[in-house]
């Protein structure tokens, strides 16, 4: 069986028939192509697949594509706008927020809505917030500090 | 990894997901997927079918009627998190839940449906005295918490048959609630978990309901700590005292894995009891 689903992502429509079983993540990066989110884990625990789906933080690897017929997507290629760096993005190249860069499209993806949704954001706040998504290399300081330097420049910041 | 083969068909409201459940033999309902969809990647699920619930409105959001609060079961953790309208204790549980993007997508009925032994809503609706509403092909009924959730895995959902509400009883005056749990350090689910709800009078506790589940098969009431508080000023000391009975409360195998052993558990469960009710007292 196929389904035909209608998605649009960082604003491009796409039509295509799926498979049921078709995981978002593999939609993304096998079918479009778009290769920036990554896959972690398979468990639902790394949140290397982290984008957004109608608004909202989401991981793409516990989401079949046909949940996703119909709705707004925006994955990190999406990010930047006009060839200008998103501040979350622009942060994490200040701060050398990341090591390998394994994670570092989920974090960012993670990140900019904690700070969407929460302007004053404190540390803790940032931290707590960053509960479903693991690196392996920073140790997390960076991270936490390019976050909170994305939160100034995005106009907020404890 | 992603699942085996399905086939897949999307309801529009409760009765063409009733209709598709006879329809199709073994089909499994489909709401967040944030359970079931993990457990068809690891192969452990392979149903045949998914009838997709999703998208059904009227099975989401919060309203409140009367004395109670009825909650749509494919109303997301996230949603739950920041409702004011729910008792204190559920929105407190929900944010306690994984992490923000699972929040975004899991249900409480969907939590519930699935009855992971360490899951929080099982706790939470078991202290606050919840009925579960349920749709099947024989109508519709009605089942406390208390009995609807059975044990592993297991709830007294029949075959074909829907949750359509969840309905839990609003907080009157001088009552106050509170959720206690000791996380699984690396997935965030409740090695031990505790709820309370305690109603305070001129310093007396009035009225106590208090559930523990991440121990046990299937979250529990713990009548001997209600017992051991109802009646009693309450402080530091009566508090403890009861936390402590919650060992007679405690029927049936305990849970017990590589990291955690049973009488750790054991250990633990007086400790949050104590928290939960301190908390939900005021204490
Ligand atoms: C990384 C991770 C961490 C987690 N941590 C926690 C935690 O700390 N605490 C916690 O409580 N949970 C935790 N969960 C589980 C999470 O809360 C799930 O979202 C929830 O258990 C399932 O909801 P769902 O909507 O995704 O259900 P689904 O996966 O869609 O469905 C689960 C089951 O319920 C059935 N079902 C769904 N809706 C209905 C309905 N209306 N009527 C009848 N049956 C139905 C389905 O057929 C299926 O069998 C975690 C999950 C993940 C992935
Ligand atoms: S790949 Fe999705 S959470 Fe790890
Ligand atoms: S930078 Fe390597 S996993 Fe985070």
């Amino acid at each position: 069986m196929t389904v035909n689903i209608s998605v649009t992502i960082n604003g491009t429509t796409y039509q295509k028939d799926v498979e049921p079983r078709t995981l978002l993540v593999h939609f993304i990066r096998d079918t479009l192509g778009l290769t920036g989110t990554n896959i972690g884990c398979d468990t639902v625990q790394c949140g290397a697949c982290t984008i957004h789906m109608d608004g909202m933080a989401i991981k793409s690897c516990a989401t079949l594509a046909v949940q996703a017929d119909g709705s707004q997507i925006t994955t990190i290629e999406g990010l930047a706008k006009d060839g200008e760096l998103h501040p979350m993005q622009q942060a994490f190249w200040d701060n050398h927020g990341l090591q390998c860069g394994y994670c570092t499209p989920g974090m960012i993806m993670a990140a900019t809505k904690l700070v969407e949704n929460n302007p004053g954001i404190t540390e803790e706040e940032i931290r707590h917030g960053l509960e479903g998504n693991l690196c392996r290399c920073t140790g997390y300081a960076n991270i936490v500090k390019s976050i909170k330097a994305a939160a100034q420049a995005m106009g907020g910041g404890a | 990894m992603y699942p085996s083969k399905f086939d897949y068909y999307r309801a529009g409201s409760v009765s063409e997901a009733l209709s598709l459940m006879q329809q199709h033999e073994d089909a499994k309902l489909l709401a967040g997927g944030h359970s079931l969809v993990p457990v068809m990647n690891l192969r452990l699920a392979t149903p045949p079918v998914l009838i997709d619930i999703g998208r059904i409105g009227d099975l989401k959001g919060i309203s409140s009627v009367g004395g109670s609060v009825k909650i749509g079961p494919l109303t997301t953790h996230a949603m739950i998190e920041a409702s004011a309208d729910v008792p204190a204790l559920m929105s407190q549980a929900a944010s306690g839940i994984a992490d923000p993007q699972v929040r975004n997508r899991g249900t409480i009925g969907g939590n519930i449906a699935h009855a992971d032994p360490a899951s929080d809503w099982p706790t939470v609706l078991t202290a606050l005295g919840a009925t579960i509403n349920i749709a099947g092909s024989n109508g519709e009924r009605s089942v406390g918490a208390t009995d609807f959730f059975q044990g592993l895995f297991e709830t007294s959902l029949e075959e074909n048959e829907i949750i359509t509400s969840i309905s839990v009883p609003s907080h009157g005056e001088g009552t106050g609630s509170s959720y206690a749990k000791l996380f699984h350090p690396a997935s965030g689910y409740a090695i031990v978990g505790a709820a309370a709800v305690i109603t305070m009078s001129g310093g007396q506790c009035t009225g106590a309901s208090v559930a523990v589940g991440g121990l046990t098969e299937c979250a529990t009431k713990a009548p001997s700590v209600e017992a051991a508080l109802t009646g009693k000023a309450l402080n530091e000391a009566t508090i403890a005292a009861a936390a402590d009975a919650v060992a007679g409360d405690l029927t049936g195998d305990i849970l017990s894995d590589f990291q955690t052993s049973a009488a750790y558990r054991k250990a633990m469960v007086k400790v949050y009891v104590k928290r939960a009710v301190s908390a939900a007292a005021g204490i």
